[in-house]
């Protein structure tokens, strides 16, 4: 498998495989055809989420198996990364290619020490040139697109949720069991006393495929009822500003922006949002946006695809009914 | 205690930032500030800090351009004790491997309990440089703290999930990620801007941490950029006036239109 490039899986709290997961696959299995190069899985998972290797092999001709119990007791990063370098330096794959989200983002680090290659991050677009992957990623807020390559013939790279629609392959591929040897380095793990769920389980806000998000102009923890009702009927996760966080009307795991997260979604809806650049930056790759805001100057008028100029709390209700009567 | 903050300057999020013809960050073209993240994180710091009456010592690592001590300054008026620069030339243009190799190996000259870092540079938003500094070294690595409690010989982090938080604690020496959570970083008193010109910023070069051009910096990068090019232009806003009904039955038409419902 010399020259391979790799899927490192990540698995969901609910011990099913992240839909990251499967658009990395996918993106990853059609690169392989246009590189002429191996594509596999790998998956360190605890043995009671193995199922998630199955999952994995719907989208590629062959998934690695690590069962690792600590992978469930303790934060993935490190026994995830311990497992996938031992498992490079036996089977020398030439790329590894993961999710850009938190889990994601730490494993590629720990990696990127462990084997010295370099990374390449948040990927919105893979291609391939003689030399490797060609990366393109957005920066200063998705103000300039840059590509990027390696170097060397090896490296990391993490992309980015909704960059690739997920497409199982044409038949399922195998999933081999295999023990890595010992790491070369042993690094420590950290274990998680207790896990505190505080909010229903809901779709991470980086993986939905549409992001209803409110600011200061949904006036409250109330108003922001609303806004998960137009999520529902739209099948979409609730984003906000941070001023909206601040007020304490929703919690920052929800932020959008410079200093919460980055989303990528099909469809952004801004209620109440006055589009910011630090808001911008995180949302402004977003494919459509439509801003409902009182104020016709506001910036985000600059760059949504659709602006209503009016009260959100009467377009809003208003939008929720017509969704439901042409849904049902 | 003493806690060691990695603080990265960063082109202030102006919408001015640009790349050089060189395909790196244009230093010149806006000013440097602290990037907001690593803020939360001295922060952090501050407030374990007041949280053991004021006994720990906070230490500002940061590889950066020789200009970097405006940037630290600022830090240091929020209440750090004192800068470690590193900084050469064969730095530039290095990828994030070299990157958390010479923190990696800056760290080793200084003593320290605890290590913070931020979640994400707002220039590239890698958010790898802080997991791979911490398997360099092999420290306990916990991120994405919503709170950070600090006992003397533990640390105990809330991470953050999408549902909730996870409980975590290691044992010390370990490096902490913090997020917006931590909580608002102060603005600098004036007593703290007098007092920070006072304070030491130590630079080092590569020699100083015993590593070389070949090893780390722009003439080893792993990675390198190929282009850059502005994104496809936004197509003009379409601006609806209407009233409640019919903005929404055209909202409806439009999402439908680009099959999105
Ligand atoms: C270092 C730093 C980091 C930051 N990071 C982030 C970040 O990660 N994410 C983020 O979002 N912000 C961030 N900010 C804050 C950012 O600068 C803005 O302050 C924030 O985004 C504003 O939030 P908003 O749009 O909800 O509020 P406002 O700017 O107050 O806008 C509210 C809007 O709602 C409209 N409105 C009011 N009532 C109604 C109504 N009834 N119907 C319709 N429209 C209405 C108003 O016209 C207005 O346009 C950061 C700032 C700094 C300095
Ligand atoms: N040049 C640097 N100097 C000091 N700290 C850094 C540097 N680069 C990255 N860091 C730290 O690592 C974190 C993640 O950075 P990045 O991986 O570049 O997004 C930042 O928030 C900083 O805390």
């Amino acid at each position: 498998m010399a020259g391979a490039i790799w899927v490192v899986g990540e698995v969901g709290p609910d011990g099913a495989l992240a839909r990251i997961s499967r658009e990395v696959a996918t993106l990853a299995r059609d690169l392989g055809a246009a590189a002429g190069r191996d594509v596999a899985g790998v998956l360190v998972a605890p043995p009671e989420a193995s199922g998630a290797a199955d999952e994995l092999a719907a989208y590629l001709p062959r998934v690695l198996l690590v069962e690792e119990p600590s992978a469930g007791t303790d934060v993935a990063a490190v026994p995830v990364a311990s497992a996938v370098a031992a498992l490079v330096a036996r089977d020398e794959p030439a790329y590894l290619f993961l999710g850009a989200t938190p889990d994601g983002r730490d494993v590629a680090g720990v990696l990127s020490a462990l084997l010295g290659w370099g990374v390449l991050v948040n990927a919105t677009e893979v291609g391939w040139s003689d030399a490797g992957p060609t990366v393109g990623m957005s920066i200063f807020g998705g103000r300039l697109l840059t590509t990027s390559a390696f170097s060397g013939g090896q490296g990391i790279v993490t992309v980015r949720p909704n960059t690739a629609t997920a497409a199982e392959a044409a038949a399922p591929g195998t999933v081999e069991r295999v023990v890595p040897g010992q790491p070369g380095t042993v690094l420590p793990h950290v274990r998680i006393l207790e896990r505190v769920q505080e909010s229903a389980a809901a779709a991470a806000l980086e993986d939905a495929r549409v992001i209803v998000a409110g600011g200061r102009g949904v006036g409250g923890g109330e108003g922001f009822g609303l806004v998960q009702e137009l999520a529902d009927v739209l099948g979409g996760a609730v984003g906000a500003t941070r001023a909206a966080v601040d007020s304490g009307w929703i919690p920052y795991s929800h932020q959008i922006g410079q200093t919460g997260k980055i989303v990528k979604p099909q469809l952004y809806l801004a209620l109440g949002i006055s589009g910011a650049i630090q808001h911008k930056v995180g949302m402004q790759t977003a494919e459509t946006i439509v801003a409902v805001n009182r104020d016709p100057d506001a910036p985000v008028a600059e760059f949504a695809d659709l602006l209503v100029v009016g009260d959100l709390f009467e377009v809003v209700p208003e939008l929720v009914n017509q969704l439901r009567a042409r849904s049902g | 205690m003493r806690i060691v903050v990695l603080l990265k300057p960063v082109p202030d999020t102006t919408g001015q930032e640009r790349l050089g013809p060189d395909l790196r960050v244009d230093r010149a073209a806006v000013p440097a500030v602290i990037n907001p993240n690593d803020e939360y994180a001295l922060e952090g710091a501050l407030r374990l800090m007041e949280a053991r009456g004021g006994d720990a010592d906070i230490t500002l690592l940061t590889m950066g351009p020789a200009s970097a001590p405006e940037t630290i300054r600022k830090g240091l008026a929020m209440g750090a004790h004192r800068g470690v620069l590193v900084s050469d030339p064969a730095l530039e243009g290095a990828c994030a491997i070299s990157t958390a190799r010479v923190l990696s190996a800056a760290l080793a000259t200084l003593e320290f309990d605890l290590v913070l870092a931020g979640v994400d540079s707002s220039d590239g938003r890698g958010g790898v440089v802080a997991a791979a500094v911490a398997a360099l070294r092999g420290l306990p690595y916990l991120s994405y703290a919503g709170s950070i409690e600090l006992g003397d010989t533990s640390v105990r982090v809330h991470r953050l999930s999408a549902t909730g938080y996870d409980v975590l604690e290691a044992p010390l020496p370990a490096m902490v990620v913090a997020t917006q959570a931590i909580g608002e970083p102060r603005y600098p008193s004036l007593k703290g801007i007098m007092g920070a010109r006072s304070k030491e910023i130590a630079t080092r070069s590569l020699a100083d941490l015993g590593l070389s051009s070949h090893e780390v910096g722009g003439a080893v990068a792993t990675t390198r950029v190929l282009e850059a090019r502005p994104p496809a232009a936004r197509a003009a806003t379409r601006v609806v006036r209407d009233a409640a009904p019919e903005a929404a039955r055209q909202v409806v038409e439009f999402l439908a239109e680009r099959r999105i419902i």
